[in-house]
């Protein structure tokens, strides 16, 4: 690792204006510091987020907020994640290991939107609302490709809100090496329709398949996605499966978290 | 406990004496070591598999922070520093010898794999070391890769001296034979196999911390050695041209080796040079990457066999020609691992009258390959037990009852193999009759009819395997090629109070020595399993040594062990018969006790020990004082470990994923010393076999970088992909060591692999489906269901 200088933000103004001074913000660092250990990122300033008072979940009718510090573990034990979103609390108990969990935030996961991470696709299979330090992006408008979001180079998320729903799944196939998800499903009946948000398949990124909700809107059955066909050209091919194994995958994840559901 | 108790002898599942230190943190491994003034060096690898080094521009690394000297290939040159040697040779199948390329601790004008060593960075920091190295510039010329291990020979050549790429070309047996055997078949199976190629990922990677002490011209290295004295030997004279007495190589505790640090590498050479030149103490400890790089990797062979039966199903001939990829440098022990480690196991536990094989060992830009646990004989096991499967699907029969009836019998041993080796004793059917009970054979159709009500395909596979551990008499192993001695060495030192220091030539890596040896020496004196210490790693307290590896410690080592404390025992009789006013003859040992038959007499080994420290009362016309006595056993033969495992599977045929679900395995490991250690020996071998079956690749892409140079992308086994092991014994007790043992260390990695490949080709057999190839992926899996059904349905 390259020298690097530690601080602590105290708020979210004071990370935006370190951020603006060249700061890395540093939300868990689960990522981070390993590509830091390989010397494949050398900030000069790590702004640490974990004292801006950012950590906490909240009910709020229809909806919950969860802030953009909340650990994963934390969302995952949550009675009201839980209770009101129980696909959720599961997708979050199932990122990485105990200490990934433990030290990894919703907020560092969903600003990374890394390929192949779970909260991306709850984040857009629940149609839910990002948060920042100045706006509210909608899901749909977010995740823009792969490591690339919506985001201006110094804005900074605070918090993300989920609509209440109990009729979602999210069933993840893990690459068997990294364990991290070689296909994720998380379909959800949202108020606007069914919304089927797949993951670590992808060549952009986190993705919402058409063709899929439209079948599950007619009928929404694991049966009902016999006929869809998913472009292998379209997925992301590599050693561990190829394009067209990933497209086999989506389909079939889906019909598991369909029947999940 | 009181003196003469064996609760904690041989044959008892003692706890490990070692596990409080490893369990709370408290071992002490190389890279926990510091010396005073030490520096820190980073090495600059290569980042092409192939090129030519062109310029190495180092004066701005030179002058940074901390810096204190950088080395280039050239440096090495010009000190006249060797390389690492091969340890083992063969002779080829015209007479030539095996083709040794130089192989510099530094590259000099060349480099010939990713991971490759260019330049030893050495600062104040780590850090600085690794800012340095950053600043240094080589300008390469790039050149062709050579990484496809079947067109290796037609690729460019990577050696000046090893035309065609090939560094040895052997063969063993009686190829006419076999061939004769071959064309009067009733019916010839072949198989082609590709044994995958592994990295070793041993829990602690490679460090090594050298001390150079100006006042006697000496050094000290701390490094993570499977075999301190060898690395003595080879960096003492071979590399650095040093007396070997002017070295001491210390192993502590090692974390894991599996073959890996058997051999010596340049950078444990360059810390020791450096350490003399900068008059400093010179560290370096492995990162995770390195260690995937540059760290020999193991298999990695295509194989082509060929095998005969007569008309009633028996094996009559075995043909099998191996090209073996032996990657950019020789390793120690890469020639013997593929060829004399490998083709004498090529009859595994069957009557085969005709065999004949041809290995090719091939160099590509590829790290070098070598041992690693099992060296040869998982390869030999897998290629062989994969066709008895393939033989008994072809010819119709039962996969276990063709086992069992080309088996060697019961009553043909010492049974002369046609691959040179000679099997002392053995009883194969035993272990399968008890492995087929274990996993309930006669009800797996039952099983199978109900996975497959669940949409699941459920496959049964086996493996009947032999191999040769206690490597290995040296006159045997000289006569083959070898350039050391395969001995082991013990000293037993008793102390005036009775309490027994064991100094073995065999090192522990994990394996358990502390307590198995000492159970050895406690039940053999009769003392508390407390009172015995086992002492290894340091070749300045251990007399000689050749280390830990291919199951060796305990056939060998621990017979060496056993035959010093019988001469301690020999010695205390006369002692004793002394202090007792008897005859020699009358003294009988037992129970820790020395008496004189037909009285009450009877003096406790702790008295004799006073008496031969404190020898006022003392035979001092017959002998010396004091109770130390070491003994060398060379070894008479090959040990032979055996026996059958079994692997049940479920596959998923919408996914392809391969569920392990049941295992049992009956091995004859001779006696057992310690059951509980033995058990777990069995159980970290099938679960690396399992890795290798389904999970573990070293994949280099075509330009030679190896894509999975880190667990993100190299898929170790975890235990949550393993069933809970059902694990049995039988014994047939070993001929001609004094213990009746035979060795468990690579049992399970050896016999595991092609168990569970063929459970997988079993349960897709229904469909079609007569091969797949390891590691057996959830999209190659499913890849064979989705041509079967298409190749049904056209």
């Amino acid at each position: 690792m390259h020298h690097t200088t530690y601080m602590k933000a105290g708020n979210t103004d004071d990370a935006v204006a370190r951020m603006a001074d060249g700061g890395q913000l540093l939300a868990g660092g689960m990522t981070l510091i390993p590509t830091m250990k390989q010397r494949l990122a050398n900030p000069e300033t790590l702004v640490d987020l974990a004292g801006c008072g950012l950590a906490g979940i909240e009910d709020q009718g229809d909806s919950i907020r969860i802030g953009a510090m909340t650990r994963h573990a934390d969302v995952a034990g949550s009675d009201l994640v839980r209770g009101a979103i129980p696909a959720l609390a599961a997708l979050a108990g199932g990122i990485g290991d105990r200490q990934v969990r433990n030290r990894g935030t919703i907020g560092g996961s969903v600003a990374n939107n890394d390929p192949s991470a779970c909260y991306p696709a709850a984040v857009l299979g629940l149609g839910g609302t990002v948060h920042t330090d100045r706006r509210d992006i909608a899901a749909d408008d977010f995740f823009t490709g792969m490591f690339e979001t919506a985001l201006d180079e110094d804005e900074m998320i605070t918090a993300v809100s989920f609509p209440k729903t109990g009729k979602a799944a999210y069933v993840k196939f893990p690459n068997p090496a990294s364990r991290y998800a070689m296909v994720g499903v998380f379909v959800a009946s949202a108020v606007d329709g069914t919304r089927v948000a797949v993951t670590g398949a992808g060549s952009d990124g986190v993705f919402r398949h058409a063709g899929m909700e439209a079948a599950l809107d007619a009928g929404f059955s694991a049966g009902s996605l016999d006929g869809i066909t998913v472009d292998a050209d379209e997925m992301i091919s590599d050693i561990h499966a190829s394009g067209d194994y990933r497209a086999h995958l989506v389909r079939e994840i889906a019909k598991r978290a369909v029947a999940a559901c | 406990m009181p003196e003469g108790s064996i609760k904690d002898g041989i044959g008892a599942s003692v706890r490990r004496k070692e596990d409080k230190r490893f369990l709370t943190g408290s071992g002490r491994y190389t890279a926990d070591i510091t010396r005073p003034g030490q520096l820190h060096v980073h090495f600059i690898r290569s980042v092409h598999a192939h090129a030519n080094i062109k310029a190495i521009r180092k004066d701005a690394a030179a002058a940074a922070e901390g810096v204190v000297a950088i080395f280039t290939g050239e440096d090495v040159a010009a000190d006249g520093i060797g390389g690492p040697i091969c340890g083992w040779v063969v002779t080829n199948r015209d007479g030539s010898p095996t083709n040794e390329p130089p192989h510099p601790i530094l590259a000099n004008g060349a480099v010939r794999y990713v991971g490759d060593h260019v330049v030893a960075v050495i600062a104040e920091t780590l850090e600085q070391a690794m800012n340095a190295a950053e600043l240094v510039e080589i300008d390469y010329e790039v050149l062709a890769p050579v990484v496809d291990l079947a067109h290796a020979g037609s690729g460019p050549q990577i050696h000046e001296n090893v035309p065609g790429n090939m560094y040895f070309d052997f063969e063993l047996g009686d190829e006419a034979a076999a061939a004769a055997a071959l064309d009067s078949a009733a019916t010839v199976v072949e198989l082609e196999v590709r044994n995958n190629r592994l990295i070793p990922n041993a829990m602690e990677p490679r460090a090594a911390l050298a001390e150079y002490d100006p006042i006697d011209d000496s050094y000290t290295l701390f490094t993570t050695s499977q075999n301190p004295h060898l690395t003595r030997l080879v960096i003492g004279a071979f590399m650095l041209s040093i007396p070997e007495s002017k070295l001491r190589v210390v192993a502590p505790d090692v974390g894991g080796g599996f073959g890996s640090k058997i051999y010596v590498y340049p950078e444990e050479a360059v810390c020791t040079w450096a350490s003399k030149k900068l008059q400093r103490p010179v560290k370096w400890t492995a990162d995770r990457s390195e260690s995937f790089l540059a760290d020999a990797h193991g298999r990695d062979h295509i194989n082509k066999v060929r095998m005969a039966l007569d008309k009633d199903n028996r094996i009559t001939g075995l043909r099998v020609d191996t090209v073996a990829n032996i990657g950019s440098y020789l390793s120690a022990f890469s020639v013997v691992t593929p060829t004399i480690l490998h083709a004498p196991l090529l009859s595994g536990c069957y009557r085969i009258p005709a065999i004949y094989t041809n290995v090719k060992g091939m160099a590509t830009t590829t790290a070098p390959v070598d041992a690693y646990r099992g060296a040869g004989r998982p390869e030999a096991t897998y290629l062989l037990e994969r066709v008895m499967d393939t033989a008994a699907r072809q010819v119709g029969m039962d996969p276990a009852e063709f086992r069992r009836m080309n088996f060697i019998p019961k009553d043909a041993f010492p049974y002369q193999t046609p691959v040179a080796l000679q099997y002392d004793i053995g009883d194969y059917e035993p272990p399968l009759d008890k492995a087929l009970e274990m996993i309930d054979y006669k009800g797996f159709e039952a099983r199978r009819a109900e996975a497959a009500s669940r949409g699941k395909y459920r496959g049964i596979g086996l493996s009947s395997y032999i191999e040769a551990c206690g490597i290995a008499p040296s006159a045997v192993a000289g006569a083959l090629g070898a350039r050391v001695g395969l001995y082991e060495s013990a000293t037993v030192r008793v102390d005036p109070t009775g309490t027994v220091n064991v100094f073995t030539g065999t090192h522990s890596h994990g394996q358990g020595h502390d307590t198995t040896f000492a159970q050895i020496v406690a039940d053999k004196l009769g003392v508390d399993i407390g009172s015995v210490e086992i002492i290894h790693g340091d070749s300045d307290r251990i007399p000689f040594g050749m280390g830990s590896y291919g199951s060796r410690s305990l056939a060998v080592g621990g017979a060496a062990i056993a035959k010093a404390v019988d001469k301690v025992i020999e010695k205390s009789k006369i002692i004793a018969a002394h202090l007792m006013e008897a005859a020699d003859a009358d003294v009988v040992f037992a129970d820790g006790k020395f008496t004189v038959a037909g009285t009450d007499n009877e003096k406790g080994f702790g008295e004799i020990a006073l008496a031969a420290y404190v020898p006022h009362n003392y035979p001092h016309d017959r002998l010396e004082p004091g109770l130390e006595e070491t003994a060398f056993y060379d070894p008479l033969n090959f040990t032979y470990p055996s026996g059958t495992h079994i692997a049940e599977v479920e596959i998923d045929p919408s996914t392809g994923v391969v569920e392990l679900v049941d295992w049992a395995c009956c091995d004859d490991f001779g006696n057992l010393i310690n059951p509980m250690i033995v058990e777990g020996q069995v159980h970290g071998g099938i679960a690396q076999g399992v890795g290798q079956a389904l999970l573990e690749n070293a994949h280099y892409d075509e330009t030679g970088q190896l894509i999975t140079a880190s667990y993100m992308d190299y898929c170790m086994p975890r235990a949550d992909d393993l069933p809970n092991f059902k694990v049995d014994y039988t014994v047939t007790a070993c001929t001609h060591n004094d213990l009746g043992v035979k060795g468990c260390g690579e049992a399970g990695a050896i016999a595991s692999p092609p168990a569970l490949i063929n459970a997988v080709i079993d349960a897709l057999a229904p469909l079609g489906v007569t091969d797949m190839s390891m590691p057996a992926t959830p999209e190659k899996v499913w890849r064979a269901i989705n041509d079967a059904q298409t190749e049904a349905a056209e």
